[in-house]
């Protein structure tokens, strides 16, 4: 496997006004590394939808961000309650968000769509109870 | 047009203009965040009633050339600040949404 950097990050669970400052920070480390806008914008949204969530169902969790010679890899790591459908999840529009949340304006079920969306692989490895996994690539070229 | 020459055209306050010359290109119309992730294009200009902290974060992992804050919404404490350290343009006008649209829709 090529070389590669790894950006980590400690996702807070308490603090959802203020969520997102992972993606923020990698959004930053990617202009440094010079990537394209397109590129950052993919990985900025995929990991910003990923960030919240953790937040917002799973009490926080870490953020991992690889970045290889032909893909970024992000992957999402938490110890939260887990998904028990995940078809379901993945629908638009299917959402467990309260209404705390959802007066911030989360909570419209598009998250777990948006990551699929924007990028090139996902992987979802969840069990209820003890807590869920997401690994996501976008591809370089 | 640049975001600067649109706030001035309109008369839209600015809150926070930390790239006033970025070119706004497009516009996207919404208060759902994940429905703004997935929908705004990059340089659209941002209309929303949204006024918490996390639309300094949406617009700028989206790429967002401009938020404009409509009917006269005043944004938490706080949001000018991140938005100005996250690079985030942010103005408001007291006409709803779909009026502003309408307005600045040959200029962009
Ligand atoms: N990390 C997670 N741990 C536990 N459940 C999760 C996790 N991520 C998503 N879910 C579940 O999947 C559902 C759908 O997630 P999705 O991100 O698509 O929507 P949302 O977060 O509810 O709303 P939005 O993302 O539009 O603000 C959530 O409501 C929640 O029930
Ligand atoms: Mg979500």
């Amino acid at each position: 496997m090529s070389e590669f950097l790894n950006f980590h990050f400690e996702v807070d669970g308490d603090n959802f006004v203020s969520a997102g400052q992972a993606s923020v920070q990698m959004k930053k480390n990617m202009r440094q590394l010079g990537l394209s806008p397109e590129i950052i914008r993919k990985v900025s949204i995929a990991m910003y939808e990923g960030e919240i969530n953790m937040v917002i169902h799973a009490h926080g969790g870490v953020a991992d961000v690889n970045v290889y010679e032909d893909r970024i890899e992000i992957i999402l790591d938490d110890k939260g309650p887990g998904i028990k459908d995940i078809d379901l999840a993945m629908q638009e529009g299917y959402s467990t968000a309260n209404d705390h949340v959802r007066a911030l304006g989360f909570g419209a079920g598009m998250g777990l769509p948006n990551m699929k969306r924007y990028t090139d692989d996902m992987k979802i490895e969840t069990v209820v109870g003890e807590g869920t996994k997401i690994t996501m690539s976008v591809n370089l070229s | 047009m640049t975001v600067n020459a649109l706030i001035e055209k309109y008369g839209f306050s600015p809150l926070s203009l930390p790239d006033p010359d970025r070119e706004v290109k497009g516009c996207y119309i919404g208060d759902l965040l994940s429905w703004v992730m997935g929908r705004a294009q990059a340089d659209n200009a941002w209309i929303t009633i949204m006024s918490n902290i996390n639309i300094a974060a949406v617009a700028a992992l989206s790429d967002v050339s401009l938020v404009i804050l409509a009917e006269d919404v005043t944004p938490d404490e706080n949001v000018l600040k991140t938005a100005e350290s996250k690079n985030v343009n942010i103005a408001r006008t007291s006409l709803p949404a779909f009026e502003t649209a309408v307005k600045i829709s040959c200029d962009i």
